[in-house]
């Protein structure tokens, strides 16, 4: 019998194909289904692979080892910067269609699917990942499933409309400055940020290799855990990923919050937000017994510097097509890239100074905490195409201030679970940021979090 | 009497130059702007003074 899983997480997906309740090719023709029908809405698909998906799924129907398999059957999409075998890898961008289509799956590609998730296509984002929003000129916006008129958030922000939408239960971004936990928020689900270097890079298109992660969106942690499990090990290819053998987290959820300690960032992370973004960390904050206030310091500072060397890594990637195909660019990204061309090294150098002395700044508070809560955003999603924000009465530009919170974070590549927080009419998340290694730790609390009924992924109008 | 030409501008054209990229004018405002922000970023950088044995995050291993 047909059940809906439209809304149904990747662990129930899963458990029901491995128990044979249901197939995968019928869980498949209805994200299919979903996709076809909601698409056109949420413009968060750039490509289907419809074919190579049934294909997919029936040999799943067919394996004698689901049981095997933690993700049987799931459907999932990734951001356009993945390698998929056949198609043109064109990372948001109108350049890269003229390059030959991937000769091979990305690895975590590989990884999910030997773990028996099924991929369906690939996802709408900003322009070689330059971007907070989630609107793209070649492509058009994709959409925020709570108000169509919204931001879905970037750079992955097909990713969070595919998932908040209800399209696909599991997707993959990168966050380079904020790029999956910004979507995140705006869109009310799930996001993991992991450990820099955790997750192989290998096979997709890259934007600034001191800063790119790689990660996993969903509707709930423990389909974040089990996506990340799936994804981990080493990998000669990424020379940033670790050789660390691969830590599960799925078996550790069950732990809660028991033991962990857990503050606030306050100072730089109070400034600058808006009401409902304290409010949602606050909720968090009382949820989880955390009273004491802590400051992170010169995060200032190294937003500053994350600014700077994404600015000219960025531009040294590009340094190319900015000379031969400069109008084929977006153009807002083109004139960053340009900018960030003559940014001095000297000032580049500094600024990886800065890094290292930032890190051992950040480090030691995990010896009194496990985990730190702050802002994912500062706001919930603004409308396409708002160029400012109003806050305490003074009018700020809101690309640049929406991964203020973010970019401190992923500077020192420290793991975040993104929690998304129910609130009404628009969801906001918090990060649960916790010391290099110790995904474990945000992910438990954000299953603990939802547990307690604080962090939901909320379904909107559109994918009831 | 005109203000002072605004050495940037004449930064940008010649960076231009150097690295051999294209500038039409109608770029050189946003352009301008985006360097303004990223030197005013990497001023918040320089003025924290380190060591001069600080060392960058990347190390190279061979």
């Amino acid at each position: 019998m047909a059940r809906d899983t439209g809304w149904s997480t990747a662990a129930e997906i899963a458990e029901g194909v491995s128990s044979g309740a249901l197939s995968a090719a019928s869980v498949i023709d209805a994200a299919l289904a979903r996709i076809e029908a909601l698409n056109p809405k949420l413009n968060a698909f750039t490509a289907v692979r419809a074919d190579r998906a049934r294909a997919r799924a029936r040999a799943i129907d067919a394996a004698g080892d689901r049981r095997q398999m933690p993700l049987a059957g799931v459907p999932f999409a990734v951001k356009n910067l993945f390698d998929i075998d056949g198609v043109v890898t064109v990372a948001g961008s109108k350049i890269n269609r003229s390059h030959p289509p991937a000769a091979r799956d990305a690895p975590l590609i590989a990884r999910l699917e030997a773990a028996g998730a099924v991929l369906v296509g690939a996802l709408n984002m900003g322009e070689y990942a330059y971007d907070f929003t989630g609107e793209n000129v070649h492509e058009g916006p994709s959409r925020n499933p709570h108000d169509l008129n919204r931001m879905s958030g970037g750079s992955s922000g097909g990713s969070g409309s595919a998932v908040g939408g209800g399209l696909v239960p599991l997707a993959l971004g990168s966050d380079t400055n904020g790029s999956i936990r910004v979507p995140s928020s705006f869109c009310g689900i799930f996001g993991l940020k992991p450990t820099y270097g955790r997750l192989t890079r290998a096979g997709t298109f890259p934007f600034v290799a001191s800063l790119d992660h790689l990660g996993p969106f969903a509707r709930s942690a423990r389909d974040l855990a089990l996506s990340y499990d799936a994804m981990q090990g080493p990998d000669a290819a990424d020379p940033a990923c670790t050789d660390r053998a691969p830590e599960p987290v799925t078996p550790l959820l069950g732990r809660g919050q028991d033991g962990l300690r857990v503050a606030v960032a306050g100072g730089y992370f109070r400034k600058g937000a808006f009401p409902e973004a304290l409010e949602a960390v606050a909720g968090v904050a009382r949820a989880l017994n955390a009273s004491d206030e802590i400051d992170i310091p010169e995060a200032a500072r190294a937003r500053a510097a994350a600014y700077v060397i994404t600015a000219t890594e960025g531009a040294a990637l590009h340094l190319d097509r900015l000379r031969s195909q400069a109008r084929d660019f977006d153009p807002a990204v083109r004139d960053r890239l340009i900018a960030g061309a003559m940014v001095p090294a000297a000032l580049v150098a500094k600024a990886q100074i800065f890094r290292r002395w930032y890190r051992t700044q950040v480090l030691p508070l995990f010896d009194r905490y496990d985990a730190i809560l702050a802002p994912a955003t500062p706001c919930t999603a603004p409308e396409i195409g708002q160029q400012t924000f109003v806050l305490d009465g003074v009018e700020m530009p809101v690309r640049p201030n929406v991964g203020i919170y973010t970019q401190p974070i992923s500077f020192v590549g420290l793991p975040v679970a993104a929690v998304p927080v129910p609130l009404t009419p628009l969801p906001v998340a918090v990060q649960v940021i916790a010391a290099p290694w110790r995904e474990d730790v945000a992910l438990r609390i954000a299953h603990a979090l939802e547990q307690m009924g604080v962090a939901a992924a909320p379904r909107p109008a559109l994918a009831a | 009497m005109a203000a002072s030409p605004d050495p940037l501008d004449a930064f940008i054209v010649a960076a231009a130059a150097a690295l051999g990229l294209p500038l039409e004018d109608s770029w050189k405002p946003a352009v301008k702007t985006n360097l303004q922000v990223t030197l005013a970023h990497a001023a918040v950088v320089e003025e924290f003074r380190l060591p001069d044995d600080a060392e960058p995050a990347p190390v190279f291993r061979a």
